[in-house]
């Protein structure tokens, strides 16, 4: 007879889960939309959703930040109503989903190099010495390249400890992207953007996971330089942030302005998407050209089927005119770049391709 | 009741009851239920090495050994190795218990060998018990808050006065094998410490009355009979405390760099198997799916391994100092 309390509680926990099957199917005309990818845009994108979902009471959107890799994935698998990447879709991804996708850039972030080192407020990172460092070239913070971009500051004879993603990240494609493209040292010695890339095994580069593990990692070792999300930068008060030598030979910080100055200085492609009819809007500002531009600056992707049932289109398509409008307001405070007008004119025309 | 066979053994009128058809249910009932579990457990395991043994066989066909002898992991190449990783999961987990070994056991012969009161003795076991409910992630930060700035005069004090002797090789400039192996001897600390202590208080009072009749001093009777007797209990602890090393991933994953090289030195950083799938799972493509599950693969077979051999010292030892078989 032992048994027979646990079978009580078997038959209640059953019962119980029925009726929550039956109370859920009650909201039947609740349009409920699934997304995955991305982490890069996680905070921005939840907070469109939230805000969003609590808006409409009709349409509930779900947003997992899985990774861009594992988002395409997804939507390739066709088990998610949209997908976000950080890398857009290589040709080949596309053609793996069947070249059934319409790629729209929401939003854009920069990648800031945040360093530790003791009474050293303003580093100036020139053109030739940032991609030298992350190459493992420049080893020493007293190198006379950095001496002579930084002359009023005190540069110890210390060992410059590099800090990288462990984690496989959209950030650290931006990031070596940007790299490559402007130094074939850097290019030679990691190559080309890369999700994971292959740092210089050394001593002096060390990995930590993820935005946070970087920061704890920077935070406690004197003489450490890394890279982060500007918005991570920002919403953790982060002050030692080096300015960086931009193609026209300025030092710009992050921030909203230059980072829009940085988009605003590249242009999408005129074509479109492989075998389909959908514009290609998958640009990239590996080096910007502008004077007042930050030089490290992405888009960042949600990525849609063109056809799907007539009630889900329509909720996709007010969820990308929500964040074309109003959440594009809330991409400063949360430390994105504001999409410039004539890329949401142009983001708008597309959006009306999902059907 | 015709068929119960002890009823003919039971004489009229006496106190004692055959089993009744109540007791014979619930003793097969309970039977069945933990020969179910056992085999619920070995199938668990077969299902689990399955799982993952399938997914990884296109990587192993594609990779064969040299994946377990190469170096470095390069998604953007397809280029995959786990030898820094095997050399750092093996090296971080030996170093770990090391110290949380020689530790733990000192514990447990402190608190078991009349050192201190029999109720401070639980009062102590429960503070070091305690250090096995902290989670993982804050024994990260704290190693890398705490002990990593705690650690770094040390280490480079003896990087430059003795950076001869290869173990002091290079300087700690934050994470590293060093911070990472004392977190981890600390994690394994709880789990060799309540173990060894009851390996001790398992040896019969007598044993050690005997000892000290035979006029042994308190060191040599802990040393020479109490510590040889238990020492299968202690074994025992140390290969779950060796098998937690091991498998552990998040507080690793935060101290040790994860840089894939093989360095004897313990201030430079390194990888583990648990560390490199933590961190390369979240965005990994087909390949490197499969390559991860290979390294798990890898990871699992170490863990085997440590197993039977720890198994067969533990019998050893059971022989030669406990007499039994």
């Amino acid at each position: 007879m032992k048994f027979l309390p646990s079978l009580k509680v078997a038959a209640i926990a059953a019962c119980l889960s029925a009726a929550m099957v039956t109370s859920s199917t009650a909201f039947a005309d609740e349009v409920k939309l699934t997304g995955s990818g991305a982490s890069f845009p996680f905070p921005i994108y939840s907070k469109w959703f939230k805000d969003f979902s609590a808006a409409h009471s009709d349409i509930r959107v779900d947003y997992q930040s899985k990774g861009s890799g594992a988002g395409i994935q997804d939507f390739t698998n066709k088990t998610v109503d949209f997908a976000a990447s950080d890398a857009a879709m290589s040709d080949e991804e596309l053609a793996k989903a069947g070249n059934k996708a319409i790629l729209l850039p929401m939003t854009a972030g920069e990648v800031v190099l945040v360093y530790n080192l003791d009474g050293v407020s303003d580093l100036k990172l020139p053109r030739d010495v940032y991609p030298e460092i992350f190459a493992g070239k420049i080893t020493k913070w007293n190198d006379p390249k950095i001496a002579a971009a930084n002359p009023d500051a005190k540069l110890p004879d210390q060992a410059i400890t590099v800090v990288t993603r462990a984690d496989s990240s959209g950030t650290s494609f931006v990031f070596t992207s940007h790299l490559a493209a402007i130094s074939d040292d850097f290019k030679k010695a990691v190559g080309e953007g890369n999700k994971s890339p292959s740092w210089p095994a050394t001593d002096k580069f060390v990995k930590a996971p993820k935005n946070d593990g970087i920061a704890a990692t920077i935070k406690q070792t004197p003489g450490s330089i890394g890279y982060v999300e500007y918005g991570f930068a920002k919403l953790s008060g982060w002050k030692s942030i080096a300015q960086l030598e931009n193609k026209a030979g300025k030092y710009v910080p992050a921030g909203a302005e230059s980072g829009a100055a940085a988009l605003a200085s590249t242009d999408f492609p005129t074509g479109k998407l492989p075998s389909s009819e959908v514009p290609d809007l998958r640009a990239w500002a590996t080096d910007p050209a502008g004077e007042a531009a930050y030089p490290i600056a992405s888009y960042t992707w949600m990525i849609f089927y063109p056809e799907q049932d007539a009630a889900k289109a329509k909720a996709l398509r007010e969820v990308v005119e929500y964040g074309l409008t109003t959440g594009q307001k809330s991409a400063d405070e949360l430390g994105y770049i504001p999409l410039p007008e004539k890329v949401v004119a142009k983001v708008r025309e597309v959006s009306q391709m999902i059907k | 009741m015709a068929s119960n066979p002890f009823q003919q053994a039971v004489s009229a009128g006496s106190v004692t009851k055959p089993p009744s058809r109540g007791d014979y249910s619930s003793d097969t009932l309970f039977r069945s239920v933990a020969y179910g579990s056992a085999f619920l457990i070995i199938i668990l395991m077969a299902y689990i090495l399955w799982e993952i043994g399938g997914q990884a066989l296109p990587a192993m066909q594609k990779y064969g050994f040299g994946f377990i002898t190469g170096i470095g992991w390069n998604p953007g190449k397809e280029e995959f190795g786990i030898l820094p990783e095997i050399w750092g999961t093996l090296y971080s987990s030996l170093l770990a218990l090391l110290i949380g070994g020689v530790f733990g056991i000192s514990i447990a012969i402190f608190l078991t060998q009349d050192f201190i009161e029999a109720r401070l003795a639980v009062v102590f076991r429960t503070i070091v018990e305690l250090l096995a409910a902290i989670p993982s992630v804050v024994y990260g930060l704290w190693g890398i808050y705490i002990l990593i700035p705690a650690l770094r005069p040390i280490a480079n004090f003896l990087h430059e006065h003795l950076g001869f002797i290869p173990f002091f090789g290079s300087e700690l400039s934050g994470p590293g094998m060093a911070p990472a192996a004392l977190v981890l001897a600390i994690m394994i600390l709880p789990t060799v410490a309540a173990i060894s202590v009851d390996a001790f208080r398992r040896i019969p009072y007598k044993v050690k009355e005997a000892a000290f009749g035979m006029g042994t001093t308190r060191w040599e009777a802990i040393l020479k009979v109490m510590l040889p007797t238990a020492s299968s209990g202690i074994l025992a602890a140390l290969v779950l405390g060796f098998g937690r090393a091991l498998g552990e991933t998040m507080a690793l994953a935060m101290l040790i760099g994860n840089v894939d090289q093989i360095s004897l030195s313990i201030f430079s950083p390194a990888n583990t198997l648990a560390s490199l799938l933590a961190s390369n799972f979240p965005e990994a493509g087909t390949l490197e799916v499969q390559s991860l599950m290979y390294a798990a693969m890898a990871l699992l077979v170490i863990t085997l391994l440590v197993n039977v051999a720890g198994l067969a010292i533990q019998q050893y030892t059971v022989r030669k100092f406990e007499g039994k078989k």
